[in-house]
This record gives structure tokens, C-alpha cells and sequence, in this order.
């Protein structure tokens, strides 16, 4: 330990230069080697020994991470690296590779201001590159590309020199495209990647060697030199002459931002308060005398710990003993321990400040996306937009102990793993005893049952159902003007619904519009979105789902008194909509009139609740209401002889193929894939090509079921929530006088 | 024929209903009773029963408003039947939406009348009914905010020399009951949040609890005194009298304990 804490007291003397700051993440497709690389990194920092590297897996430390061989969980560590005399700190945040835990990759995203994206150079850019990529450019995080297995191009495919020449060279087309097509207006010229101006890294994780083409003249190492050391067998040297963390670190350095250069272009994207408030300009400049605003992006449970904290400080500093307050929480805690991580290590220091990645203790409720504010600067601090996640969880499964009187320590287990996961959402409906689990595919679910039977010692048997999809519920047409009343009929409301433009639904999923903005800068956007100003100015909710009540009234007597008992209603109503009790999904819902009791009590919120509901299902029915199916982006990478069979079978399964480019030896197959019908495609896949094909999905979107499906769908869907089996008619929630 | 009889069950127990109440009950076919819209503390439906020499089917907010009385209709489509209501029947508001359904179905409807704390509120404390202003109902805080309409009934009234009888919010179902410390409480923090220099600690009003019953609580004082006051099981009720009349002064002293300088009080 005493390695560590010299390597810990030095990182620490490094936090207070924010320009050798570099607060980093590395991204990749899954088994395109990114723990692999961390490991090498981690060498270098003296916190493992050369020999365990590349085996170890020092951040997979999680017994089902190890067991499996891929990285669930997010981690942390520091390291130091000195360029041209310099010493630097780089906090490095370690991100899931496989495609179901996406969400916990774009957690960490807010976290850094650049990322070393690691490319497969057999397998080449993927569907989870092009995911984790559009995300990372989403949260203005730069991206530098490492082009790793380079060594599997020599020994097992057996190119020569020109052939990888034109394989990397496409990978790099690729990834620029990829910049091209996701990036920023102000960024994307300037973040493309370039191997002649060391962006672009190559070589090979597993034998922890790599060059950018700067290094490379600077050792005079030719490429053929490379494949020759292979084809002899002798490249075991080429680790010394060529460190993989030296061209990694070296790259970080010089062409990923330090945190003051990051936060003030990221800030203003990431945050959606006033710039120009003392909170506002204190995290713009990293002021660590500011108040303190950090982004809590992670939460796990420690057995001994407790609930450990994880997140960017953007402003100001935190130590244990400071009052801090949570945003999202509404409430004010103590922090008992501030703590930085070096390896698998939490390191307990005295403060950590701004620019910085600190773990603290202490904070029962925290939950990543939470903002942290100091307590003195609570009131009125804008928190953090929440995180908006490109995948969602589209696959559901019931659980329920097999011995029923162990429901109670399932439910406190589910609920455990909810803090540490948000996007395993978890609905516990003790009405109807149905406890559900929804992910964001079979694996992720799949590793949930595993954690909570560990969670709960062991020893809790759980049966699960068949995986079941999420749906949701929309509308293609508006419907009309209803009028609804409260349950006692004293008040009333006019209500329309019509369809959310796409343009509003992507300004949400961008989250260039959040309710935290406030309704006047909601309205800005809004107008700038080419929404009528009556309209834009006048919103008064945006549900999760990507619903927005709109106020049209005018001069309405106390509507302000029911106005949060009617949002209160609203978001009822779009959680559980009428078709199958399924989401509702890019509603614009208009408040258009309002008469109202004048007694307060005639107009509570058991009034005002039921008839905002009401009104919203009254004209959603009558309008042309469907169901939404999750979409799946598949890309399969097979060798040209099975691309028939592939085509075929994604067809079959209602698939769509987009495109479909030939790659050396193999061809790069990309489409759309129904959600319902990836159940089985591994067996079905494995049939087609004897088991030759890769192949990887990923959320990309909702689309319109055909009316056969959606049939079908909400038919069973009824049935297995015990509902009628008709859809109720719209004039069952539209009162006539 | 199809008839609906609305039944005022007054305010604190059976004993409370008229005698034509009672002898309209005992020819009806069918018998509901509702008792979420006010607290009757002594009643209880068996003894209603027993008192009628029927079976008394008592029915819930959630029938009345979201399933708008369909039961009691049909049972009125079938024979004559009545509907005991706490206090005097369309004193809840809420009930002329299943007069005017019931009108509309072809049913004819009466309504047998019954003590409230509207006419009560005379009574206990002398104040005279001319003089009341618009009343108002105290609800439970929604989401940590509460309205500020009481406020705003209380100086209207005030300003014009008028007394405000303010309801306070229940629910019975749940078992919850505003208290007249919580309204009182609410009503200052409305106060220190847009003072409007209309309720203060030396502000007079009057406190009662449970009118009808042996139990019975009046008491007027500053709401300083009265806050700090324990009134008891629920029902409470609340009362900020405006211009006083020397009758009204004199019968608050006496039957309400009002401090004797309430003689001099000038608004």
C-alpha cells in the first residue's frame, strides 16, 4: 500500500492544476479490448505489475464480470503520466462495453471531456461503436480512436502491409462519418480524427504495444518492422519500444481537453441554468472557491461502506464534514468521507475539487444523475437535466420468490438494485402482485436475477416468466376537443391531444429541452423550433415519456391553484394508457379551458387529478391511437457466403436491411429488427450460419406496429393485465354538459 | 314509482334525523347512506339500521362521483328509496349532480331537511346569519403548497364587516382530519408569505368542535390563544366574525368565553 499512497499524495498535489487535468473515458463495442487497455494503462501507473496486465482485468472485479468476461459495472481510477517534463492526472472512468448496459456508459459520459474510443481493427466500427460514439458526441465529450487487435490482422488474417493499410484507413472513414453524421456544428470539423496529426493510436492491447504515427517516426519503427517481429515470432520486445500506454496517455494529453477548457463548452450544453448566475459561472471557469455543483453519475452499495457516490465536481470543492444538499432528493447531508479511486482502490482523502472525479460517502439517497449542490447554494440551483438515455429498457420479465413468504426480501432486494442500476427499472405493483423487472435486453436482465439472488445471499430462488416486450402507446392523428369532468362535477376541463412533432421528441431525447430550463427558456427553444409562441411559452410539463401539457387558457379563476394537481393527473394518464395500460408516448396535450369550483376543497386534487386524466384518454381515444414497437439496430458481420442466409432470416422476422458493405473477407450487414421477434435469434442466427456470424443489437428506436401486431399485442397485453378485453370506448371518459 | 328521497341526518348522531326523516325511511324500498362528505362522530350505520328496520347499504365517494350514483338510481328506477346524508342533504354540494341525473331519468326527488353546521354555527355562538359572508373550505396542503383562496374569502369578508365560517377539510375515508391548529397555522403562513395585514396572533375568531354533540367546544379568543388550544376529536369548524353587533358581542362572551374587551372591538 505504501506504492499507493505515494501515487495517491502526488495525484493529490495535481488536482489544484486544472491544465494537467484530463478526466477521461474509454469507450468500445463490446470485446473490442477496452478493459484489456485500462489494464496496460494501470501497469504503467505502478498499480500492477506488467506481468498480470492483460490477464488480470484489474476494474472487471465484480465475480460476474470476471465469470463472463466482460465489464458490467462503471469504475474508476487515477493515474499520472508525465509528457515533455510535465506531470498529469487522468481520471479515468471505465464503461461497459456490451450493448445492454448502455445507460450506465452515458452516465459516465457527463463525467469526462473526451474518451478514447477502441476499435475491433478485425471487426471494424459496430453497431455499439456507433452507439457509444453518438452518445459521447451527445455530451460533448471529444473522442480520440485507438485502432486495437492490430496483431490479429498479421497472425490471423494474415494481411500484408498494404491490405491493413486499407483496412485501417476504412476504419478511420468510418469513425469520421460517424463524427460527421453525430456531432456538434461547432465541433464536428475539428474533432475528426487523423493518424498524421496523432489522434489516431494503433497496436495491440494484449501485447500492450501501440504508436500514433508521431511516436512511430520519433522511434523510427516502420509497420512492415511489425509484421515482420510477428511473422519471426519476436515481437515480444515491442513493448518496450513501443509502450501502449505511452502512445495512449500521450495522445490523452495532448488532444483531449483539460477541464477548463471542457467546461466551458460543455457546461453550457450539459446544464440548463442561468450562465450567467454566480452557480453558473463558477462551474464555466472550475472555480474551486465557487459554490460546489457536481454530477453524482454512479452509485453502488458497498457491504461495509455504504452507498458510495461517484461523480464530476464541476465547481467548488468537497471534504468530508461539508454540508451538502441533493437536488433531486430534497435533502441536506453531511458528507462522511470523501474518496478518490487509484485502481479498484478507494482512496479516503481530505478534499477533492473541482475539475475532479470524487467518491463520496455518506449520501443515502443519491442516485446517479443527481445533482450535488453545497449547501449555502441550494436554493434555486438548476440541477443537472437528467441523463437522456438513447436506449430505454424495452424488455420486461415478472419475477416472484418460489417461496412466497420471501417476497418481502425479494422486494428489498429489487429495490437495492434499482439505486445501483437506473435503467433496470423495477415496478413493484403490490395491488396486483406483479413485480416486474425491465431492461434493456435478455443479458441485462438476465444478470439482474444473478445479482439479486447474490444480493440476497444466495439462497433466494426466484422464478422468472418469459420475456415479455415494452410498448408503448401514440397517436397518429389529433383528437378532438373533449370536455371532462371531476369526479363531483363541479369543475370542468377542455382537453386535445395530437401527435408530438419529431423534431420537439428529438429535442427531448438531445435534451436540448428539459423541464429544468424553466418555462421561459423552454419557450425560447420551443419557438425556435417553429412552435407557435401562445404554444411555446406556455408549457407546463414534459413527462418522461416525451409527453408536454401545454396551458392555452386565458384569465382562468384559480387554475394556478390546480395547476400541479392537474400535471399531477396528466402524468398519471400517460403512464398507463388506455389501449393496454402500456406508456403513452410524444403526446401534445392542450389545456384549452377550465371552469372551477370556487371552494378549494371542490377542486382538490382527488377532483382535479381524475378529470385531467380524463379529458387526456377522452381525446387520445378518439383520435387514431397505435402502438409503438421498440426497434432494434442490428449489425452482423459475417463472411460473404452467409449473407444470404442472414438477409433472409432478418426479413423473415419482419427486419428491414439498411445496408451492406463488404470488409476484406467479410460483409458488414446493418437494419432494423422488431424487438419481439430478437427472442431466439442466437439459435436461429447459429442455424443460418453454422454459427459464422457476429452479430450485435441495440435500442435505436419506436415505430408503429402493423395493425396485425398491435392487435395482438394489445389483445394479450389485456388479458394478461386482467383487463376487459375491449378497448373502452373515448366517449366513456367525454362528458356532454 | 321511481322516487328519490334525499334524508338530512343532521349533525352528530341518529338521534339527529327528523321524524318525517325517519317514518320516509322506513316506507322506502331501498336505504343508502354516505358519509364522506362530513364526520357525524356519533353515528354508526347498525344502529341506523336498527333504527329504520332496514338494511342500510352505504355507499362510497368513489360510487357517488366516479360511478355518479348509478346504483342508487337504478335502485330509485325500482321503488321508492332514500338517501341519508350527514347534516342537511345539499348542503354538500356535491349530491344536486345526482338530484339533476335522477330528474333526468324520470325520478321524482325530495329533499327532507336536517340540522347543519351552517344554521349550527348560529346557534353555538350567537352570531347572527345575516352578517356571514361567503364561507370557505381549509384543504390539506397538496405537494407542500395550500391554496390561498381561505385567505382571500376571509379578508373579502372582513373588508366588508362580514363573519367567515370556514370548513375544514377531511377525509374520511382515510381517516384524516384537518384540525383547527393546522388551519389556523396555514392561514398565518399565507399571512407571512403575502402579508395582506388580515390574520395576525391577536386576530379574534372562534373555535368549535364537534356542534351537536354533548362533547360540544366553543371558543372564542385570539388565534394566538386558540392555536395553542387542544380541541378534541374531530369535527372542528372555524370562524373569523367581522363587525361585531353588541348582541353578537355580548352572546360571544356568554356562550363562547370571549375576552370582555371583544365589547370594544372596532373593525
Amino acid at each position: 500500500m505504501s506504492k499507493l499512497k505515494k501515487i495517491t499524495s502526488r495525484a493529490i498535489k495535481l488536482m489544484d492544476v486544472k491544465k494537467n487535468i484530463r478526466d477521461i473515458g474509454i469507450i468500445a463495442h463490446i470485446d473490442h479490448g477496452k478493459t484489456t487497455m485500462t489494464d496496460s494503462l494501470l501497469t504503467e501507473a505502478g498499480l500492477l505489475s506488467p506481468t498480470i496486465a492483460g490477464r488480470a482485468r484489474v476494474l472487471d472485479y465484480l465475480e460476474e464480470e470476471q465469470k463472463r468476461g466482460i465489464t458490467i459495472k462503471t469504475a474508476n481510477i487515477s493515474l499520472l503520466h508525465e509528457e515533455e517534463g510535465e506531470e498529469y492526472l487522468i481520471n479515468l472512468i471505465d464503461t461497459p462495453g456490451h450493448v445492454d448496459f448502455t445507460g450506465k456508459v452515458t452516465r459516465a459520459l457527463r463525467a469526462i471531456d473526451g474518451a478514447v474510443v477502441v476499435v475491433d481493427a478485425v471487426e471494424e466500427v459496430m453497431v455499439q461503436t456507433e452507439t457509444v460514439t453518438r452518445q459521447a458526441l451527445n455530451e460533448l465529450v471529444k473522442p480520440v480512436l485507438f485502432i486495437n487487435k492490430v496483431d490479429r490482422l498479421i497472425k490471423e488474417l494474415k494481411l500484408n502491409a498494404e491490405e491493413i493499410q486499407v483496412k485501417l484507413a476504412r476504419i478511420i472513414r468510418d469513425f469520421n462519418n460517424l463524427i460527421a453524421v453525430y456531432g456538434e456544428e461547432d465541433q464536428k470539423e475539428k474533432w475528426k480524427v487523423d493518424p498524421a496529426e496523432g489522434t489516431v493510436a494503433f497496436g495491440s492491447a494484449l501485447h500492450r504495444w501501440g504508436f500514433t504515427v508521431d511516436i512511430a517516426k520519433k522511434k523510427n519503427v516502420k509497420f512492415s518492422e511489425i509484421i515482420d517481429l510477428y511473422k519471426k515470432e519476436q515481437a515480444d520486445g515491442l513493448v518496450d519500444r513501443l509502450p501502449l500506454h505511452e502512445a495512449i496517455l500521450t495522445m490523452v494529453v495532448k488532444h483531449l481537453p483539460n477541464p477548463l477548457e471542457a467546461q466551458r463548452y460543455r457546461i453550457p450544453k450539459v446544464w440548463k441554468g442561468e450562465i450567467d448566475s454566480g452557480m453558473g459561472q463558477a462551474m464555466l471557469k472550475v472555480d474551486p472557491e465557487g459554490g460546489t455543483g457536481m454530477v453524482i453519475t454512479l452509485t453502488q452499495m458497498d457491504p461495509h461502506a455504504g452507498l458510495v457516490a461517484t461523480g464530476r465536481i464541476f465547481s467548488g470543492s468537497v471534504k468530508g464534514g461539508d454540508r451538502v444538499y441533493l437536488v433531486g432528493a430534497k435533502k441536506e447531508y453531511r458528507v462522511q468521507q470523501v474518496a478518490m479511486y487509484m485502481g479498484a482502490f478507494r482512496v479516503p482523502v481530505e478534499k477533492i475539487d473541482a475539475g475532479n472525479i470524487a467518491a463520496l460517502l455518506g449520501l443515502d439517497l443519491a442516485r446517479a444523475g443527481e445533482t450535488l449542490v453545497s449547501a449555502d447554494h441550494k436554493d434555486g440551483m438548476v440541477p443537472f437535466e437528467s441523463i437522456t438515455y438513447v436506449s430505454e429498457p424495452v424488455i420486461t420479465i415478472a419475477v416472484e420468490p418460489k417461496r412466497p413468504k420471501e417476497l418481502p426480501r425479494l422486494i428489498d432486494v429489487m429495490e437495492r438494485l434499482s439505486i445501483e442500476d437506473p435503467n433496470l427499472v423495477t415496478s413493484i405493483n403490490k395491488e396486483t402482485g406483479e413485480y416486474l423487472l425491465s431492461g434493456m435486453g435478455e443479458l441485462h436482465l438476465e444478470i439482474a436475477i444473478k445479482f439479486l439472488r447474490e444480493y440476497a445471499g444466495g439462497n433466494l430462488e426466484i422464478i422468472t416468466s418469459k420475456p415479455l416486450v415494452v410498448y408503448r402507446e401514440s397517436t397518429q392523428s389529433p383528437g378532438a376537443v373533449v370536455m371532462a369532468k371531476s369526479p363531483n362535477k363541479h369543475s370542468k376541463f377542455w382537453i386535445q391531444v395530437e401527435p408530438l412533432d419529431d423534431k420537439t421528441i428529438q429535442m427531448i431525447e438531445k435534451g436540448d429541452l428539459a423541464e429544468q430550463m424553466g418555462r421561459k427558456r423552454m419557450g425560447t427553444a420551443l419557438k425556435e423550433a417553429g412552435w407557435p409562441t401562445k404554444e411555446a411559452r406556455n408549457i407546463w410539463s414534459l413527462e418522461e415519456h416525451r409527453n408536454i401539457l401545454v396551458d392555452m387558457t386565458k384569465g382562468v379563476q384559480y387554475l394556478r391553484e390546480v395547476r400541479d394537481m392537474f400535471i399531477a393527473g396528466f402524468r398519471w394518464a400517460c403512464q398507463n394508457g388506455p389501449l393496454c395500460d402500456e406508456p403513452i408516448r410524444g403526446l401534445k396535450v392542450k389545456l384549452l379551458d377550465a371552469s372551477l369550483h370556487e371552494d378549494p376543497v371542490h377542486r382538490g386534487p382527488a377532483q382535479v387529478m381524475p378529470a385531467a386524466r380524463r379529458g387526456l384518454l377522452g381525446s387520445f381515444l378518439s383520435s387514431d391511437p397505435v402502438i409503438l414497437e421498440p426497434i432494434y439496430k442490428i449489425g452482423v458481420s459475417v463472411a460473404s457466403q452467409w449473407v444470404g442466409e442472414v438477409t433472409s432470416l432478418i426479413t423473415r422476422k419482419r427486419g428491414k436491411i439498411t445496408a451492406s458493405e463488404q470488409k476484406g473477407p467479410l460483409t458488414s450487414i446493418t437494419g432494423f429488427l422488431p424487438v419481439s421477434e430478437s427472442f431466439g435469434l442466437s439459435a436461429d442466427m447459429r442455424s443460418a450460419t453454422s454459427g459464422h456470424a457476429f452479430w450485435q443489437t441495440a435500442f435505436d428506436h419506436w415505430d408503429k406496429a402493423p395493425a396485425s401486431v398491435s392487435k395482438e399485442v394489445i389483445a394479450e397485453t389485456r388479458e394478461r393485465r386482467g383487463m376487459s378485453p375491449e378497448i373502452p370506448r373515448a366517449s366513456k371518459f367525454i362528458d356532454q354538459t | 314509482m321511481a322516487e328519490l328521497v334525499f334524508i338530512g341526518l343532521g349533525l352528530h348522531d341518529e338521534q339527529d334525523m327528523s321524524l318525517r326523516g325517519l317514518s320516509e325511511a322506513k316506507e322506502a324500498e331501498s336505504v343508502f347512506v354516505e358519509l364522506y362528505t362530513s364526520l357525524m362522530s356519533g353515528l354508526q350505520t347498525e344502529k341506523l339500521g336498527r333504527l329504520i328496520g332496514k338494511k342500510v347499504t352505504q355507499v362510497s365517494r368513489r360510487a357517488l362521483e366516479d360511478e355518479s350514483g348509478t346504483t342508487i338510481l337504478q335502485a330509485a328506477m325500482k321503488g321508492k328509496t332514500v338517501f341519508l346524508v350527514p347534516g342537511d342533504p345539499m348542503i354538500a354540494t356535491t349530491h344536486i349532480d345526482l338530484r339533476l341525473r335522477a330528474e333526468e331519468r324520470g325520478i321524482t326527488t325530495r329533499i327532507v331537511h336536517g340540522a347543519t353546521i351552517v344554521s349550527a354555527v348560529c346557534g353555538a355562538t350567537g352570531l347572527q346569519n345575516y352578517k356571514f359572508g361567503r364561507s370557505v373550505t381549509i384543504p390539506f396542503a397538496y405537494k407542500g403548497c395550500t391554496s390561498d383562496r381561505p385567505y382571500e374569502v376571509i379578508k373579502h369578508n372582513l373588508d366588508d364587516g362580514l363573519h367567515t365560517l370556514c370548513f375544514l377539510d377531511l377525509d374520511v375515508e382515510e381517516n384524516r382530519y384537518l384540525t383547527l391548529n393546522e388551519a389556523l397555522e396555514s392561514l398565518l403562513n399565507i399571512e407571512k408569505k403575502k402579508p395582506k395585514f388580515t390574520i395576525s396572533l391577536d386576530t379574534f375568531a372562534v373555535g368549535l368542535a364537534r356542534l351537536g354533540s354533548s362533547e360540544q367546544v366553543v371558543k372564542a379568543d385570539t388565534v394566538k390563544r386558540l392555536r395553542a388550544h387542544n380541541f378534541g376529536s374531530p369535527p372542528h369548524t372555524l370562524i373569523f366574525p367581522g363587525k361585531l353587533h353588541f348582541m353578537e358581542a355580548e352572546a360571544l362572551i356568554t356562550l363562547a368565553k370571549a375576552p370582555h374587551r371583544i365589547r370594544n372591538q372596532k373593525r
